[in-house]
């Protein structure tokens, strides 16, 4: 480990006295290769092992693109509902002391810690046609199950959260002066949010939006029992994977997950560039 | 410590904001818990414990533990090992192991099992390496495991990660000065110290392991009363049109994912209710 050695003093210091650098750093490094980058190393090598011609011709394929562009679309559209939901959950959260606060926050986490496929489930069965909520808004001539709103709404459930999650402790961070001057300045409630408090979570909401947006191009459990599933208008990537490889046609199911494989790391680690780039910024 | 506003009194907008929110969240996230629970008991309670008795039912549930007891211990000890070594140290590559970590986050699961299948499946890159050692990853249970851990990988990590950061380790350091052993200081003061954290970070592996769908419906190859897991259980008792079993054993396991959540409730009220004594210590001893 070269790189170890060429830590800064104060880090080679801390080293010596402080225990488990190594034995941490070992046990780390060793499950990631095994279970994460062998992995993904190793299918990259199959990918590209084949011509790369090859890869490119399986992506030339409507039911294909389609599935990709239904999976981005959603992502795109319920991340942004969820992350507009997520901002006053998590101002309320965050700023106002209320009986029953506890349990709105515990809600808040159900998505995460219920199975996705009990989620599926669940939602196809209240918002069917003949489930409870399904029915009322058929009654208003609105469908949602089966249909691409099903999909929004699934990916809503799932991802709203984790927005939820980024932007709750930004909030509960705030200092109240910036908006005590604001308002002794003579400024709205409303022109006090956009132009002083809205700038400060801007960074958080981008990153909320960004993992919500990324979960919710992967999300499978949830998607599939709500979606409908029809090629071309409410087939999603990761199923189109799934009925590839039922078909053994692996080089289908691999140029798609290549795809999604290449769209989470760059999610990530532009994610991680915007990070370290805020705050060297000093925030 | 600079206190940041966490408790503002609320004007007439603020209840009007909290109301909506609070409708919302019923609505949302919490009809969809409540239907759960009707549909399990819409055939009385003897239908609910009759759907348990099913062999299938059973068998999903026994592999379901088995699958969690191989991971848990796992997950913890990656989750420790990470959480001390980003919160304790600035190394180059630092960075790097951040974004790994939270690579499972990010990448679908249905991808990842993908992965596993061209590795392990017939043909694939390893399956000749594990074939020599005569055990079989693919479609069993070692292939169920290796997809449950790699998808609960990142949640102990990032749940130990600022409790560590803002304990610090002077306990560690006055442990070493007095002669302590590395094992001993973990042992005797790190781990003592995290029982809480450490408690919820495992409750919510559990549930995320117990939960995992995506990556185990590709490499268990659903056979069942054999590579069944209860998740994968409840969509093919769902797909037989059998609601009231599925959602009976759905009902199980929203049990087990509320675990971790109520652990968290009974933290907060109880660290509130220590919020409120320790004025009044404090001015005690002054």
């Amino acid at each position: 480990m070269s790189s170890v050695l060429r830590m800064t003093r104060v880090g080679v210091e801390r080293l010596r006295v402080l225990p488990g650098f190594f034995g941490s750093l070992g046990v780390v490094l060793l499950l990631l290769a095994v279970i994460v980058v062998a992995p993904i190393v190793l299918t990259t090598r199959i990918a590209l092992a084949g011509s790369l011609t090859a890869l490119v011709q399986e992506l030339n394929d409507e039911r294909l693109l389609h599935a990709l562009l239904v999976s981005f679309r959603s992502a795109a559209f319920g991340a942004l509902l969820g992350t507009s939901f997520a901002l006053p959950t998590a101002w309320v959260l965050a700023r106002y002391q209320f009986p029953g606060k506890d349990i709105l926050s515990a809600l808040v986490d159900i998505p995460l810690a219920l199975p996705t496929a009990v989620s599926g489930i669940t939602l196809a069965y209240l918002y069917s046609p003949s489930g409870a909520i399904g029915r009322s808004l058929e009654s208003w001539g609105i469908q949602v199950a089966y249909q691409p709103a099903g999909i929004v709404l699934a990916l809503v459930f799932v991802t709203f959260p984790l927005a939820v999650r980024v932007i709750e402790p930004v909030i509960a961070q705030l200092e109240e002066a910036p908006r005590e001057a604001a308002a002794t300045l003579g400024a709205s409630d409303i022109r006090t949010f956009l132009e002083v408090t809205f700038p400060e979570l801007r960074r958080s909401i981008v990153v909320g939006y960004a993992l919500a947006f990324a979960r919710g191009v992967g999300e499978y459990g949830s998607v599939i029992f709500i979606a409908g599933n029809m090629p071309m208008q409410t087939e999603i990537a990761p199923l189109l994977i799934v009925t590839r490889l039922e078909q053994f046609d692996y080089g289908g199911a691999l140029a798609i997950a290549m795809i999604m494989l290449i769209f989470s790391v760059c999610v990530l680690f532009g994610l991680s560039m915007f990070e370290q780039r805020a705050s060297r910024g000093g925030a | 410590m600079t206190r940041a506003s966490s408790t503002v009194t609320m004007g007439s907008s603020a209840w009007i904001v909290t109301s909506i929110v609070g409708v919302f969240l019923t609505v949302l996230l919490g009809l969809p818990l409540i239907a759960i629970f009707m549909e399990a008991f819409s055939e009385g309670w003897g239908a609910f414990f009759a759907a348990f008795a099913d062999d299938h039912t059973i068998a999903a549930m026994k592999l379901t533990i088995e699958v969690v007891l191989w991971t848990l211990p796992i997950v913890t000890i990656f989750g420790l090992a990470a959480a001390w070594l980003l919160s304790q140290f600035r190394f180059p590559g630092r960075a790097l192991i951040v974004a790994l970590i939270d690579l499972p986050l990010t990448v679908s699961t249905v991808v990842y099992g993908l992965m596993l299948v061209l590795l392990f499946g017939r043909n694939g890159t390893l399956s000749g390496v594990v074939a020599f050692f005569g055990f079989e990853v693919m479609y069993a249970t070692p292939a169920i495991v290796l997809a449950t851990v790699f998808v609960t990988l990142p949640i102990v990590a990032r749940e130990m990660m600022p409790t560590m950061q803002e304990r610090g380790s002077s306990e560690e350091l006055a442990a070493m000065t007095l002669g302590a052993s590395p094992v001993r200081t973990l042992v005797f003061v790190t781990l003592p110290a995290l029982k809480r954290a450490l408690t919820t970070a495992t409750l919510l592996a559990l549930c995320r392991a117990v939960g995992e769908y995506g990556a185990v419906s590709v490499v268990s190859g659903k056979v069942r009363g054999r590579t069944n897991t209860a998740s994968l259980q409840v969509d093919a008792l769902y797909n037989d049109y059998d609601l009231q079993a599925a959602f009976a054993l759905s009902a199980l396991l929203v049990c087990v994912a509320l675990i971790p959540l109520v652990f968290k409730v009974v933290q907060a009220g109880r660290r509130r209710a220590q919020g409120r004594l320790a004025p009044l210590s404090q001015g005690e001893s002054q």
